[in-house]
C-alpha cells in the first residue's frame, strides 16, 4: 500500500496559478476525492501527481519516494482520463497490453494478464473488438483494466463517469467502488459532481481556487464545512447563510424546521420565516422565502416532511436547534466556533 | 392548461407574418450557391476535358486543323513511340519515389515541428518557404544550383576533397532523374507536412497523455500511436503528392527539358512537347489522356483507404 503525499506543491501556468501551495497526505489504501468546481485546479493536481506536468514548486513523495521530475513511466501510477484516451486502432486486447508490451514482458505473460484483468472487469467476451464498438460502460472498463493490468501502486482518475448518462453512472459508480475496495489500491478521483464525492469518497478535499479548502470525511465536510464556500458548494440545496453584524449564520435547509417540532431541550433558535413558495418532491418539500429581520435577498430553503402544514404566502416560526448552527466570520469566509464538532 | 395558468403566462408576442424571402429558399439557394462551382467546373475542367478525349480520337494538327475523327489510330501511334514508354516509366519512377521521400521526410518535420522548441516559428517558416515559391522560379533558382560549371553544391564538394571535376548532374541521365526528383520534393515537403502536421495536432492531447503514462517513449508512441492514428492523414498527403507529381510538367520543363535523351521524360511533358512545341495537337491529347486512369485510381484507391481508417 502506498501513501501519496504533498508538501508546498504549486504550479503557476505564466501568470496564472492553477495549484497554489497544497499539502496533501492520503493515507493507504484510500479513495481520496479532489472535489470542486471547473477551474480550480483538481486536475492539475491530479496530472502533477502523475507526472504529465512538472510542478513550479514543492514535492511530490509516492510511497515515500520523491517523485519530482521522474517520467510517468517510472512513477508506478496508472491514469484513467476523463474520455478514456483509449487507442482507437487497437483492440481491447491491444489496448490493455499496450503497457505490458512498453514494459518488454513477454507475449505469454501479457495474454495471461490481459484475460485476468478483463475477467476482473468483465469485458473478456470484448477482447477483439475495437473501442469505437463499445459502448460508454464498457470503453471505461477498458480503460480501468489497462490501468490495472500493471498492478500499480497508485490510481488517478479524472471525472471517469462524466461521460456516461445518469442509470450508467449510479451503475459505474458502485462498480468502480467495488473494484477499488477489493484491490485495496490507494486512489485519487477528481470530480466536480458532489453526489458522486460524497458516495465515493473515504475522505474528500474540497478545491477551490488552487488551494484545498477542507480535507474531511464527507460526513465532515458536510456537518461541519471549514468556510463558507465548502458550506456553499457542498449540499444541494446549499447551506442557508444569514449575514448578522460580522457573522454568518449558516444551516443545513433540513435542519430548519417548524419551531413546533424541535424539542425545547434542543435550545432553537428561532426565526420568522416567511415563505415564498413550496416544491412538492415526493419524499419531502422545499420552502422558498426570507427570514424576517435579514437583508430581504437573502434567499432561504427549508426541507420540511411533506406533512408539515405550511402555506405560501405566510410568515412562520422556524427553528434551527443549537448543535445545528454554525458561525463562519464575515470578512473572511472562515469558520469560528465549533457547535458540533 | 388551467385558466389561472394561462392568465399567468407572459404575453405572448404577435404572431410574426411568415415572409418568404427568396434568400430563406432552400431550393432557390442550393441552386444559386452551387451554380458558380458548376459553371467554372464546366468550363476549366469539363470542356477542356472533352475537347482532349475528342482530339484524342481525331488528326489535328497544328497545321491541319480540321477535326477528323481516326478513331483509334491517334493512340496506337502514341504507344508506338518508345519515348512514350520511357516516359511512362518515368513517371512511375519519379512519382513513386518522390512521393515515398515526401511521406518519410514531412513525418519527420512534422513530429518536429509540433514539438516546442525556441525560434519554432522561424522553422515553420523557412519550411514552408518552398511551398510559397513559385514553382518556375523556385526551380530556376534549383537550375542555378545544379549549373554544370557554377554549380556550389560541387564548388563545395571540390573544396572538400571529395570531387576533382563537377558533376554535371543534369547531364547525366540518372543524375538528372534523381536532381528532379530530389527538386520535386522539396518542393512538396513543405504542404504534406502542414497537412500531416495538422493531422497530429487533432490527435487527442489525453491519448499521448495516456501513453505517457502507459509507458511509452519515443519510437513505441510514434509507429503504435501516432502514425496508425495519422494514417487517414498522411493518405490525404499522399493523394495531392501524387496528383501534383504525375501532372507536374515545370520541375522537368525548366530543369531537363526531358533530357538528357528523353532520361527525364514523363508524360505530362512528352505531352506538352509532342502537342504543343510538336503541333501535334491530337497525339498531345491522346498522350495526356494516358494519364487519368492513373489519376483516377490513385484519387479512388485513397480516399477508400482514408474512409476505412476514419477511426475516431
Amino acid at each position: 500500500m502506498f501513501v501519496i503525499e504533498t508538501r508546498g506543491l504549486t504550479k503557476r501556468f505564466g501568470d496564472t496559478v492553477a495549484v497554489d501551495g497544497i499539502d496533501l497526505t492520503s493515507t493507504e489504501g484510500e479513495f481520496l476525492v479532489l472535489l470542486g468546481p471547473s477551474g480550480c485546479g483538481k486536475t492539475t493536481l491530479l496530472r502533477l501527481l502523475a507526472g504529465l506536468e512538472e510542478p513550479s514548486e514543492g514535492e511530490i513523495h509516492i510511497g515515500g519516494t520523491l517523485m519530482n521530475g521522474l517520467p510517468p513511466r517510472t512513477r508506478k501510477i496508472a491514469m484513467v482520463f476523463q474520455s478514456y484516451a483509449l487507442y482507437p486502432h487497437m483492440t481491447v486486447h491491444r489496448n490493455i497490453a499496450f503497457p505490458l508490451r512498453a514494459e518488454g514482458i513477454d507475449k505469454e505473460t501479457q495474454d495471461q494478464k490481459v484475460r485476468w484483468a478483463a475477467e476482473l472487469l468483465g469485458i473478456d467476451r470484448y477482447l477483439n473488438r475495437r473501442p469505437r464498438q463499445l459502448s460508454g460502460g464498457e470503453r471505461q472498463r477498458v480503460a480501468l483494466a489497462r490501468a490495472l493490468v500493471r498492478e500499480p501502486n497508485v490510481f488517478l482518475l479524472d471525472e471517469p463517469l462524466s461521460n456516461l448518462d445518469a442509470k450508467l453512472r449510479a451503475a459505474a459508480r458502485d462498480d468502480l467502488l467495488a473494484f477499488q475496495r477489493g484491490i485495496g489500491t490507494t486512489t485519487v478521483y477528481v470530480t466536480h459532481d458532489q453526489v458522486e464525492a460524497m458516495g465515493m469518497g473515504d475522505r474528500i478535499a474540497v478545491m477551490s481556487e488552487g488551494r484545498i479548502r477542507q480535507l474531511g470525511t464527507p460526513e465532515e465536510v458536510y456537518a461541519d464545512p471549514a468556510d463558507t464556500f465548502v458550506a456553499t458548494f457542498i449540499g444541494s440545496p446549499p447551506m442557508n447563510l444569514l449575514r448578522d453584524d460580522g457573522h454568518i449564520i449558516g444551516f443545513r435547509p433540513e435542519n430548519f424546521r417548524p419551531a413546533s417540532l424541535i424539542p425545547a431541550d434542543q435550545h432553537p433558535t428561532l426565526f420568522d420565516f416567511h415563505v415564498n413558495r413550496a416544491e412538492y418532491l415526493g419524499s419531502d418539500r422545499y420552502l422558498y422565502g426570507r427570514v424576517e429581520g435579514f437583508d430581504e435577498h437573502t434567499k432561504v430553503i427549508a426541507r420540511v416532511p411533506v406533512d408539515a402544514t405550511v402555506l405560501e404566502g405566510a410568515t412562520h416560526s422556524f427553528g434551527v436547534a443549537a448543535t445545528d448552527l454554525r458561525l463562519f466570520d464575515a470578512a473572511t469566509g472562515l469558520r469560528i466556533e465549533g457547535g458540533r464538532q | 392548461m388551467s385558466e389561472q395558468a394561462v392568465a399567468d403566462a407572459p404575453e405572448q408576442p404577435p404572431p410574426v407574418r411568415a415572409r418568404r424571402h427568396l434568400l430563406d429558399n432552400e431550393r432557390f439557394l442550393a441552386f444559386g450557391a452551387m451554380t458558380p462551382a458548376v459553371v467554372y467546373i464546366l468550363a476549366l475542367v469539363g470542356f477542356p476535358f472533352v475537347l482532349a478525349v475528342v482530339l484524342a480520337f481525331s488528326d489535328v494538327t497544328v497545321g491541319d486543323p480540321s477535326l477528323d475523327l481516326v478513331g483509334f489510330d491517334t493512340l496506337r501511334q502514341v504507344v508506338a513511340d518508345p519515348v512514350f514508354w520511357q516516359s511512362l516509366r518515368n513517371t512511375l519512377v519519379f512519382t513513386l519515389v518522390s512521393n515515398g521521400l515526401v511521406v518519410v521526410l514531412a513525418t519527420a518535420l512534422a513530429l518536429i515541428l509540433t514539438k516546442n522548441f525556441r525560434g519554432k516559428w522561424l522553422v515553420r517558416f523557412l519550411v514552408l518557404l518552398p511551398w510559397t515559391t513559385p514553382v518556375s522560379l523556385a526551380t530556376i533558382t534549383w537550375l542555378w544550383t545544379l549549373d554544370s560549371i557554377f554549380s556550389p553544391i560541387d564548388w563545395v564538394l571540390r573544396q572538400v576533397g571529395l570531387i576533382e571535376s563537377n558533376v554535371i548532374w543534369l547531364g547525366h541521365p540518372k543524375l538528372a532523374l534523381a536532381s528532379v526528383i530530389v527538386v520535386h520534393t522539396w518542393r512538396i515537403v513543405p504542404l504534406a507536412a502542414v497537412i500531416i502536421m495538422a493531422g497530429m495536432i487533432s490527435i487527442p492531447g489525453e491519448i499521448r497523455d495516456a501513453s505517457d503514462i502507459d509507458g511509452a517513449r519515443f519510437w513505441r508512441r510514434t509507429l503504435e500511436i501516432e502514425i496508425p492514428l495519422m494514417a487517414p492523414i498522411i493518405g490525404v498527403a499522399v493523394l495531392f503528392g501524387v496528383i501534383l507529381t504525375v501532372t507536374d510538367m515545370t520541375v522537368v520543363y525548366v530543369l531537363t527539358r526531358g533530357g538528357p535523351t528523353n532520361a527525364t521524360q514523363v508524360l505530362s511533358s512528352w505531352a506538352y512537347f509532342k502537342g504543343i512545341e510538336g503541333g501535334d495537337l491530337a497525339q498531345g491529347a491522346g498522350t495526356a489522356l494516358f494519364l487519368l486512369p492513373v489519376l483516377i485510381a490513385v484519387a479512388a484507391l485513397i480516399l477508400r483507404f482514408a474512409r476505412r481508417r476514419d477511426v475516431l
